[in-house]
């Protein structure tokens, strides 16, 4: 029999169809995966089974016998236990605290017996956290497992978890993994929802693909491929994204000489970093996090004073100007973090303004209908999901990342400089983003590619400097580059090399 | 220890006791993540409602009573305004303040007319458990409402840590969303915060009517309300400041009145002015840091 079975729901935001008609089933004791993009419909049909949002038509049953759940108080009644992408945990109280809320029977509240009590069912079920620690304190993989055990706690025998490993390290995936198969071979059923395709292929037994909010169709693990899983999630084969011919020889737009920089901690940052990229080219620049790339975009962004060197653009010098001084002079950035790079309570039209707001001012005041007019015609350009009046902060990673693109690509630079310009993005937005690199590199421009994502390096750029240490410890032709060579750059090996040969 | 010294703290307690019911009830209000300007209101809606009822049914427990249902009321209607139908905080608590004060005045106007002298009531009595004993006798010397504003204190500490209700105020007050996904339900909690809350503010405004003046009078109140707003800062939330916080200012406040009648050749506004003073100052030294319930002014709103 099925632990859960929703049959035909449909749920509708204004004119938008999240979920159209959705038929979704979970066997008992086994982990089924929810796949699909960004906007697919799956956390809307998972927040329908846990009573966030109602149903407008459909029906759900538990155990094989219809139910009503309107709360996920009722959700919870029914054995039904969620662990939200953005957590739902109270961060003054402690571990303990958060376990029992809404659930601590009578009106005395005694601290010492309800930690015991969590201490008990941690055991029970081996997770491993401090029952008595304040939530404020603990790591992103820490609190998920506060998560699981609280629904656990209220005798869940299906937990769904919404993209559990979106926020998590590697290891800590590994430790989510080993955990989720235990509780199973306890019996308990698990909904995973993810949009990363090794992912469910490791851990699933059966995927359910959405997409635009319609149900492609249920495949066992075992008779499906990850092809063909991204083929029901995106509609088309994906081939990826390659830079495809040679390279113009031109002359550099972006010359870095010889920076060095301090970071916020007054380390040195970047030694003597001194980088040509030319017109027409994708300079991409590969290392581990954490080695001197964020400084680097924030000196070329005019954020970071440099304690020594000098950045041309074209024939520019750029070192020590404002921000606005390095967009006038032809740059377009991608930020690393996209949220940091949009101002979240304004719409998506102000926020295309931003960056040129002397564009659509007239007479000291700002030309709301150019404005409009501007985001209209790029929010059809780069095909963003969104109305011009949305707040930005209402959009997917993916469209919020066509605004910046937009934004920063319209005006035509001639530099790009690009941060991680795919980073936590789903397939069709990533081939996007892509594409529309090239693109600008295809016109002309020269485009410095910063990015962890070794393939996305390998594939796009025509030369790759790797990045260690704050230096740069060799470049090499992307035709020539393997990822085996760059991953030992990546570990300052070259460096070694050349001070022993 | 001379009689100045020993006066003053005996006032001290008196002008803290309906600082300490309202910023109390602030507390609660805030704690579940309502900003509470309805206050002002409140008070002086309890000040009247308590007179008029110890007036009417002669008795000043009853008075008290009545003033405590009535600032229930105040909050239930704050609740209705603010958490069911989500109106922005700082609009529905200044709009109850205006209407509490508005109906306040409709009614006195309406009992009493406009005399020309405040009505007045023969206020309680104050109780003396240590009879004419020199210092503790004057100090003790208070009225019982003093001695149980004082029991309350730790009273709302025993609520919010340790009964379940408490908990879930915090919890609410922190993050609605984290304890509606729990089954808390958000609406019920602040509800019920809000009618605790209103209740402790109407039984400090009584404590001016019925037991400090014996008289209702239009200033009766005079921006305690918004006092407690600042002291709800400089006890950063937590109930046993707020002990600190009203002793302070009503220590400031007794001393000026004795510094008026000290002959001292200033404008009597600038005595008037001082504990004021003192707590803006105060709350820019202990209110640097202070950060209130995350969820305050957020109205929620499941989607
Ligand atoms: N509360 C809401 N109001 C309006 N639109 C929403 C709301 N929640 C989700 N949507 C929209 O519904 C669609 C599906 O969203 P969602 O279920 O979150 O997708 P997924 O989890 O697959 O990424 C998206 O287009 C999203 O913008
Ligand atoms: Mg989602």
């Amino acid at each position: 029999m099925n632990a859960i079975e929703m049959k035909s729901i449909t749920k509708r935001f204004g004119p938008l169809v999240a979920n159209d008609h959705i038929d979704f089933d979970l066997q008992k004791g086994e982990i089924h995966a929810l796949l699909g993009e960004n906007g697919a419909g799956k956390t809307t049909l998972m927040r329908i089974l846990y009573g966030l949002y109602h149903a407008d038509s459909g029906q759900i049953l538990v155990d094989g016998s219809p139910v009503h759940i309107t709360s996920p108080k009722d959700a919870i009644g029914w054995g039904i236990g969620m662990v939200s992408q953005h957590f739902t945990l109270v961060s003054p109280l402690t571990v303990a605290e958060n376990v029992v809320l809404g659930y601590n029977k009578g009106y005395i509240y005694r601290p010492q017996e309800v930690i015991q009590n969590v201490t008990k069912a941690a055991n029970q079920f081996g997770i491993d956290v401090e029952p008595s620690a304040i939530i404020r304190h603990l790591s992103v993989g820490e609190r998920q497992r506060v998560e699981i055990l609280k629904a656990l706690y209220h005798n869940a025998k299906v937990l769904i978890m919404d993209e559990p490993t979106a926020v998590l390290v590697p290891q800590e995936v590994d430790i989510l993994f080993q955990t989720l198969e235990r509780l199973r071979k306890d019996g308990l059923s698990v909904i995973f929802i993810s949009h990363k395709l090794y992912e469910v292929m490791t851990i699933c037994d059966r995927i359910t693909v959405l997409r635009d909010g319609k149900k492609i169709g249920t495949v066992l693990k075992n008779d499906t491929s990850e092809r063909e899983l991204a083929r029901m999630m995106v509609g088309r084969e994906t081939f990826g994204v390659y830079r495809q011919g040679e390279q113009k020889a031109g002359n550099p737009l972006l010359r870095i000489e010889n920076i060095t920089a301090v970071d916020k901690k007054g380390l040195t940052a970047l030694k003597n970093v001194s980088l040509n990229v030319y017109e027409g080219e994708v300079l991409g620049i590969a290392g581990v996090s954490g080695n001197g790339q964020s400084e680097l975009t924030q000196v070329l962004s005019g954020t970071l004073k440099p304690a020594s060197g000098k950045i041309f653009i074209g024939d520019k010098e750029i070192t020590n100007a404002s921000p606005s001084e390095i967009t006038r002079a032809g740059v377009g950035r991608i930020p690393e973090d996209r949220h940091a790079g949009v101002v979240g309570e304004l719409t998506v039209a102000e926020n295309l303004a931003l960056e040129s707001i002397e564009k659509f001012t007239r007479r000291s005041t700002l030309d709301k209908r150019l404005i409009l007019k501007n985001a209209e015609q790029l929010i059809s350009e780069y095909q963003i999901k969104a109305r011009p009046t949305d707040p930005i902060r209402t959009l997917s990673g993916g469209n919020m990342q066509k605004v910046i693109l937009a934004r920063a690509l319209s005006p035509e630079p001639r530099v790009v400089i690009a941060s991680q310009p795919t980073r936590g993005l789903d397939v069709g937005a990533t081939e996007y983003v892509r594409t529309k690199l090239l693109e600008q590199r295809n016109r002309g421009a020269a485009v410095l590619l910063l990015s962890e994502d070794l393939e996305e390096v390998m594939s796009l750029s025509d030369r790759i400097a790797v990045i260690y240490e704050g230096q740069i410890v060799g470049i090499v032709p992307g035709t020539e580059a393997t990822e085996e060579q760059l991953g030992l750059m990546m570990t300052g090996a070259r460096q070694e090399v050349k001070q022993h040969g | 220890m001379d009689t100045f010294i020993v006066g003053l703290i005996a006032a001290t307690l008196r002008v803290a006791t309906p600082l300490i019911y309202g910023t109390l009830g602030e507390l609660y209000s805030e704690r579940s993540g309502v900003l509470n300007l309805g206050i002002e209101g409140t008070m002086f809606f309890g000040a009247f409602v308590g007179f008029a009822a110890a007036d009417a049914t002669g008795s000043l427990w009853l008075g008290v009573l009545a003033a405590l249902l009535g600032g229930m009321l105040a909050g239930l209607l704050m609740a209705f305004f603010s958490v069911r139908l989500g109106v922005n905080q700082h609009v529905s608590g200044l709009g109850i303040t205006l209407l509490l004060t508005a109906v306040s005045l409709f009614f006195f106007r309406l009992i009493y007319g406009e005399p020309r002298i405040p009505p007045s009531i023969r206020s309680f009595d104050q109780l003396q458990p240590f009879g004419n004993l020199p210092i503790i006798g004057p100090i003790t010397t208070q009225y019982a409402l003093t001695y149980i504003s004082f029991l309350i204190i730790p009273l709302a500490w025993w609520v919010l840590y340790r009964t379940n209700v408490g908990l879930n105020i915090r919890a609410v007050g922190e993050n609605p969303e984290a304890a509606d996904a729990a089954g808390v339900n958000v609406y019920r909690v602040r509800s019920y915060a809000l009618m605790i809350g209103g209740g402790l503010m109407a039984v400090g405004g009584a404590f001016l009517s019925l037991a400090q003046l014996g008289a209702f009078t239009y200033g009766i109140i005079a921006g305690r309300g918004w006092v407690c707003i600042a002291l709800i800062i400089f006890a950063n939330w937590q109930p046993a400041k707020v002990l600190w916080g009203a002793l302070l200012f009503g220590g400031v406040f007794a001393l000026q009145l004795r510094l008026q009648s000290t002959g001292l050749n200033l404008p009597y506004e600038t005595f008037l002015a001082l504990p004021y003073v003192v707590t803006i100052i105060a709350l820019a030294i202990a209110g640097r840091n202070a950060t209130g319930p995350a969820a305050v002014l957020k109205a929620y709103k499941r989607e």
